[in-house]
């Protein structure tokens, strides 16, 4: 079984930090393979020790997400490519699937192709269901669990009220929630072995494509960001009997008329 | 070329969302001075044209066709595609939920257009005729605002974030669309409803959820019954309702979006995807026995204690003041 995951080497968000004025500060800020995209590896390693095949590990990012695919290398994947240009991440999740598309065929036949739910840093989901339209094949999103019978993946979805079983023929796109498995964390043999795999580097013009093209594609524009400010009173009741603590929150809770009485 | 795309037309595959979608729609489209659209799918489509229409719609489009009977995303984009193609709205609005936020993207790739993914704002520049639209991004830390330069420009709206206005004595006109839709590769095999209780916590006055402090599932009685008194609602974290499989929905970034005016987290550390979800929340208080958790930092009030101890002090007080 061919299998590719796409995975994001997405902006650590824990570390993006907002300057005085609410602006956030994003020069700098490191990078990691977006958590769900590693679930969605592990999903890819589970089902190669079933039943044979490959796994391609794909990234349309900056340069530095290099290290993000070894660090899917070292966890199973086969081989990796990045599709390498600065521009990632500054355009629209349209840009980002005409970049994945065009580099996936170039990469050969596939059977399933498995993502995240959706990337840590813009959360959009958007690029699962994007490129399974525009390879044309079926979708399965939010997959708690997944597995292939012959010819076809099945799988577990979470909706909000329901858990829907769905079966569909491949090759297939299926984005995986955080709770189908834990992301295995890769030894350090598995490490060492890993950078003797191999890591393809593509520029844009190597698959026939340029910024402009996907300047063009990608019509979602930023014109601001802005960082929340956090404006809680951080009163914090510590060191007190329960009691005389509970008391002391209820009579805040009073104050600001939060208990409707 | 811009002019032929005009109005604003809303989808959703749940019922009160598209209300809310044609609500806001209508106070947009106000401002434009345009009309508003619905889309209604399926095999078979009985609806009460009149509840759109006093809901904000001028036309409600119509598609019936027998590949529409499973709620499968390949079929629905093809639908929409078809209506889309012939309306040409300015602007169409899809309710996220998880359905409409894997149909929408893959709706927008088929038309070649942008999508702003789960927005909370829209506004729109009537001397630019732009709309703008508001996103939370990077964990819940930064809000980022979008527009979209190509047409139809396409959102997500999550449900219950916008109210629903009506107005009586307004009418719409039905119009039926006939597309081909070709069979979904895809089928449903099984479908296991959630037990879902209690009203929509998205609609709780206020919410006390439970994090990971919470050792065992029956442990949430604790939270019920302070929820009890206080008229509250139990929610929880993805964690223990996901990861641990406890129930069926969550409060956070992937989760519901809440805003009570009296929100309690008991046990919950205040990682930045659960604090996503409770922004709009007046006041914040937590519960948990870690001084460094950082809940404290995004609270209002704190206490630094034993769950298993403070909670049920705090309910018993509250019954005393309650009588």
């Amino acid at each position: 079984m061919e299998i590719i995951v796409c995975a994001k080497y997405a902006l650590d968000v824990a570390e993006i930090k907002i300057d005085p004025s609410g602006k956030p500060l994003l020069d700098g800020v490191p990078r990691r393979i977006s958590d769900i995209d590693k679930n969605a590896m592990e999903a890819a390693i589970n089902l190669k020790e079933k039943h044979g095949g490959t796994i391609k590990a794909i990234c349309f990012g900056p340069a530095s997400a290099k290290e993000g695919l070894k660090e899917l290398l070292a966890m199973g994947a086969d081989e990796a490519y990045l599709v390498e240009d600065p521009s990632a991440g500054m355009l629209d999740t349209a840009a980002t699937v005409e970049a994945l598309a065009v580099a996936i065929r170039k990469t050969g036949s596939f059977n399933l192709i498995l993502c995240g739910e959706a990337t840590t840093d813009g959360y959009t989901g958007q690029v699962g269901p994007r490129l399974a339209g525009k390879l044309g094949i079926p979708q399965i999103t939010y997959a708690r669990n997944l597995n292939v019978e012959g010819n076809s993946v099945i799988a577990e979805r979470d909706l909000e009220d329901v858990y829907e079983t769905v079966k569909a023929p491949m090759p297939v796109l299926v984005s995986v929630t955080r709770e189908i498995n834990i992301p295995r964390i890769p030894s350090l043999m598995a490490i060492l072995k890993a950078s003797k795999k191999p890591l393809t580097l593509w520029r844009l013009e190597d698959l026939g494509l340029s910024k402009e093209k996907l300047e063009q594609v990608s019509t979602l524009q930023t014109v601001d960001l802005q960082g929340f400010a956090v404006e809680r009173k951080r009163v914090v009741i510590k060191d007190k009997p329960v009691e005389e603590a509970v008391q002391e929150l209820i009579s805040h809770l009073l104050k600001e008329k939060a208990l409707g009485v | 070329m811009a002019e032929e795309y005009k109005g604003i037309m809303a989808y959703s595959e749940d019922k009160d969302t598209l209300l809310e979608l044609l609500s806001k729609g209508r106070e947009l489209a106000d401002q434009l001075q345009v009309g508003v659209s619905a889309v209604l799918l399926g095999e078979k489509v009985e609806a009460d044209i009149g509840q759109l229409a006093s809901y904000g719609a001028d036309k409600v489009y119509v598609v019936e066709n027998p590949q529409l009977k499973d709620l499968l995303v390949e079929a629905y984009a093809d639908a929409l595609y078809a209506v889309l193609s012939q309306a040409k709205p300015e602007t169409f609005l899809i309710g996220a939920t998880k359905r409409g936020k894997e149909l929408a993207p893959r709706v927008a790739e088929k038309l070649g257009v942008g999508c702003v993914a789960e927005c909370v704002g829209l506004e729109v520049d009537v001397r630019k005729r732009e709309l703008r639209m508001k996103r939370i991004v990077f964990g819940g830390k930064v809000s980022s605002t979008h527009i979209v330069t190509s047409k139809p420009v396409m959102a997500t709206i999550p449900p219950r974030m916008f109210e629903r206005k009506r107005v009586e004595g307004r009418t719409a006109e039905t119009i039926k669309v006939e597309v081909k839709v070709s069979p979904p590769k895809a089928e449903i095999v099984e479908a296991k409803p959630k037990e879902m209780v209690g009203i929509r916590i998205e609609e709780a006055p206020i919410v006390i959820c439970g994090g990971r402090g919470l050792k065992q599932k029956e442990d949430f009685r604790l939270l019920e019954e302070l929820a009890e008194i206080l008229g509250g609602q139990v929610g929880y974290t993805r964690p223990v309702a996901a990861d641990r499989g406890w129930f069926p929905e969550w409060v956070g970034l992937s989760g519901k979006k809440i805003q009570p005016s009296l929100y309690i987290a008991v046990g919950i550390s205040g990682a930045i995807q659960h604090v996503a979800g409770i922004r709009g929340s007046k006041i914040v208080v937590s519960i948990n026995k870690d001084p460094e958790a950082p809940i404290f930092e995004d609270s209002d009030y704190g206490v630094v204690g034993d769950l298993y101890k403070v909670v049920p002090a705090l309910t018993e007080a509250l019954r005393k003041i309650k009588k």
